[in-house]
C-alpha cells in the first residue's frame, strides 16, 4: 500500500504544553498527486509539514513518507523530500546561484554538477538574468522562487511547500502557480498548505481542511463544494445566549446539522431548495419567539464553505502557529 | 563489525565535509558585508589602540615594555569573548528566517549546522588576532616568551573563542529572535570581560571585586595568555592560569556543548 502512496499519516498526535496542534490526523496522499492542506492560522498545518519532513518528532501516530518512517527513519526521508517553508530560505548576502551552488555541495553534487544543476534551476524559475545579484536585493515573487529552487536541487520525489504564496501580491501568486503546475506536470509528488481556498482550488488534486489539528472535510474541490455547496440559509441571534436554543430550533431543517460562529451567526446548509429551507427555518424561528436579524439564502462563496467547515472565518487569527 | 566501522568512518567523513561546506559559505557571508568585518576585526583594532593610548598612560602594569606588553594579550582575550556575538546572532536569524530548517530537512550530519558555525567564526577571530599581533607590533608590542609561546597564545586564545561561541550558540538558539540576541545576548560578556585581568591588574579594583576578578575564567584565561606571550616563569599569579584557564574553557564546553546540541534539536 505504501508504495501506491508517497504519504500515508496514521493517528498523528503532537501537542505544545497545552496546546493540541495535531491532534489525530489521517492523511494519504497517492504518488504524482497534490494535496491541498487548507486551513486557517494555527490549523495544524505547519506541524503537519514539520513532522512529515523530519523536523519535529510527533508525540504519537505514524507517518510514511515515501515509503519510509519519518522518526525510524529520518535520513531516509530525508533523501526523498524538499522542503519550502513559510518564509523564503535563502542566505540573503549570497547570489541566487551561490545559493543553489551551496546547497548542491550538500547534496554531496560535485562543484561541476552544483554549478549545472544551479543553471537549470535558475532558467526554470525565471532567474537567470538575476542570478549573480545577492538575494537580498530580490523581489518578494524572486526571493520566494529562488526558495523552491533550493528545495528542488537534489530532485525530491516528494515536496512539501508550506503556504508558498503567502504575502506574496496576485502577480507573483501567479506566476508561482505557474512553476508549481509545472512541476507536478512532471510527476513531483506535493503537499501544499494554504490560507486561500482558491489556491488550493487552482492547484491540488484532493484537499483536506485542517482545523484546531483535526481533519474536518476531505475530498476533492469539487467534492468539497458538492458536500458543503448550494445554498446556505442563514441569520444572527440578537443575544447570543440563545444560540443552542436556535441551533436545536433550526436542526433538521437543512442538508446536516446547523453551525453557530462565536458571533452568534448561524448558518444552515440548504442545498438546492433554498426557498424551501428558508420558508421552513422562518416557521420554526416564528414558533421558538428568538429574536433574529440578517435572515436570507444566498449562494455560498469560498469563504463561506470555509465558515461552514470550520465554524469560523478563514482569517481568524489564533497565535497556535506561532508556537509550533 | 567492519559494516559498523565502515558506516561511522564514512559518516564522519561525510559529517566533516557537510560541516565544512557550511563553515565556507558562512565564511563568504562574512567576507561579503562589510558591517560584519568592521564589527569582527575593526572594532578590536580601535580597542587595542584606544587603550593603548588613551588609558594606557594611567595603568601602571610593571612590566617591561609597559602597558601594551599587558594589553595586548588582554584585548585579545576580550575579542574572542566578542566574537561569540557573532554566532549567537548567526544562528538566532538563521532559525527565525527558516534556513536552518531546511538544512534540517536535508539528509546532512546533524552536527554540520552548529560546527559550520563554529568553525567559521573561529576562522574569523584567527584572522582577527593575527591583525590585532600586527597592529600590537606597531605600537610596540613585543612577544617576549619565543615562538612557541606566541603559538601557544594564540592556540588559547582559540580554544577561549570556541568556549565563548558554545555559550553564545546556546544562548541565540534558545532566544531565537535576532532583534534580542542583539540586545541581551552580549551583556553577560561585559562583566566578564572588563571585571578581569584583560585590561587592568586586577590588584588596582576595590577587594570585594578581587575575589572575582582574580578567579573567573576570562581573568585565568588572559593570565595563561598574558604568561605564554610575555614568557613569564610559571610563577603567581600566572603560574596557575597555564592550566586552570583551559580547564575553566572545557567545563565551561562541557556544559553549553551538550545544552547547545540539545536545544538545536529541539528549536
Amino acid at each position: 500500500m505504501t508504495n501506491d502512496h508517497a504519504i500515508v499519516v496514521e493517528g498523528l498526535h503532537k501537542s505544545f504544553g497545552d496546546v493540541h496542534a495535531l491532534a489525530g490526523i489521517d492523511l494519504v496522499v497517492p504518488r504524482g498527486s497534490v494535496l491541498g492542506v487548507l486551513g486557517p492560522n494555527g490549523a495544524g498545518k505547519t506541524t503537519a509539514v514539520k513532522v512529515l519532513t523530519t523536523l519535529l518528532a510527533p508525540d504519537s501516530g505514524r507517518a510514511i513518507v515515501d515509503g519510509r518512517d519519518v522518526v525510524a527513519e529520518a535520513e531516509a526521508v530525508r533523501r526523498s523530500i524538499g522542503l519550502a517553508g513559510q518564509s523564503a530560505a535563502v542566505v540573503d548576502e549570497l547570489s541566487g546561484r551561490e545559493n543553489l551552488e551551496f546547497i548542491g555541495r550538500l547534496f554531496h553534487l560535485s562543484a561541476a554538477e552544483s554549478r549545472t544543476r544551479a543553471s537549470e534551476l535558475l532558467e526554470s524559475f525565471g532567474l537567470t538574468d538575476a542570478a549573480e545579484r545577492r538575494a537580498k536585493t530580490y523581489s518578494g515573487g524572486m526571493a520566494r522562487r529562488l526558495d523552491l529552487a533550493l528545495s528542488l536541487v537534489a530532485h525530491p520525489r516528494v515536496l512539501f511547500l508550506d503556504e508558498p504564496t503567502t504575502g506574496l501580491d496576485p502577480r507573483a501568486r501567479n506566476d508561482m502557480w505557474a512553476v508549481i503546475r509545472q512541476l507536478v506536470a512532471e510527476g513531483t509528488t506535493l503537499l501544499l498548505t494554504t490560507q486561500y481556498l482558491e489556491e488550493a482550488d487552482e492547484l491540488a488534486d484532493d484537499i483536506v481542511v485542517f482545523d484546531h489539528g483535526k481533519v474536518i472535510a476531505q475530498g476533492t474541490a469539487d467534492d468539497l463544494k458538492d458536500t458543503i455547496g448550494g445554498d446556505v440559509v442563514e441569520f444572527t441571534v440578537e443575544d447570543k445566549g440563545t444560540v443552542a436554543t436556535a441551533l436545536r430550533a433550526v436542526s433538521g431543517c437543512g442538508e446536516g446539522e446547523p453551525s453557530a460562529t462565536e458571533e452568534g451567526e448561524i448558518t444552515v446548509r440548504a442545498g438546492r431548495n433554498g426557498s424551501a429551507v428558508l420558508l421552513e427555518v422562518v416557521r420554526r424561528l416564528d414558533k421558538s419567539k428568538l429574536t433574529v436579524f440578517g435572515l436570507g439564502v444566498r449562494r455560498p462563496s469560498l469563504d463561506d464553505v470555509f465558515l461552514a467547515l470550520t465554524g469560523h472565518k478563514a482569517d481568524d487569527d489564533d497565535e497556535i502557529e506561532g508556537a509550533a | 563489525m567492519s559494516t559498523y566501522t565502515a558506516d561511522l568512518t564514512s559518516k564522519l567523513r561525510f559529517g566533516a565535509y557537510d560541516a565544512l561546506v557550511l563553515t565556507r559559505r558562512n565564511l563568504l557571508v562574512w567576507f561579503k558585508v562589510p558591517a560584519f568585518i568592521v564589527f569582527t576585526v575593526i572594532q578590536p583594532v580601535m580597542f587595542t589602540l584606544l587603550f593603548r593610548y588613551v588609558f594606557g598612560g594611567a595603568i601602571s602594569t610593571g612590566l617591561k615594555g609597559g602597558y601594551v606588553s599587558f594589553l595586548l594579550p588582554g584585548v585579545i582575550g576580550q575579542t574572542a569573548a566578542f566574537t561569540s556575538f557573532g554566532t549567537a546572532i548567526s544562528l538566532a536569524f538563521e532559525l527565525q528566517k527558516g534556513t536552518i530548517d531546511r538544512l534540517r530537512s536535508m539528509p546532512i550530519a546533524r552536527s554540520a549546522v552548529l560546527l559550520g558555525r563554529l568553525g567559521a567564526d573561529l576562522i574569523r577571530l584567527l584572522i582577527t588576532v593575527l591583525i590585532m599581533i600586527a597592529v600590537g607590533y606597531a605600537v610596540g608590542f613585543r612577544f617576549s616568551g619565543g615562538v612557541g609561546g606566541a603559538a601557544l597564545m594564540i592556540v588559547y586564545s582559540l580554544l577561549m573563542g570556541l568556549a565563548m561561541c558554545c555559550i553564545s550558540a546556546f544562548i541565540g538558539l534558545a532566544i531565537k529572535d535576532e532583534e534580542s540576541v542583539q540586545a541581551f545576548g552580549l551583556i553577560w560578556v561585559f562583566p566578564l570581560t572588563f571585571v578581569s585581568s584583560a585590561f587592568v591588574p586586577v590588584a588596582s579594583m576595590p577587594g570585594w571585586l578581587q575575589a572575582f576578578a582574580n578567579n573567573q575564567p576570562v581573568s585565568q584565561m588572559v593570565g595563561a595568555m598574558r604568561a605564554l606571550a610575555l614568557g613569564h616563569p610559571p610563577q603567581a599569579p600566572y603560574g596557575d592560569h597555564l592550566w586552570l584557564g583551559p580547564l575553566w574553557m572545557v567545563a565551561v564546553m562541557a556544559v553549553f556543548i551538550p545544552l547547545a546540541v540539545r536545544t538545536y534539536r529541539r528549536a
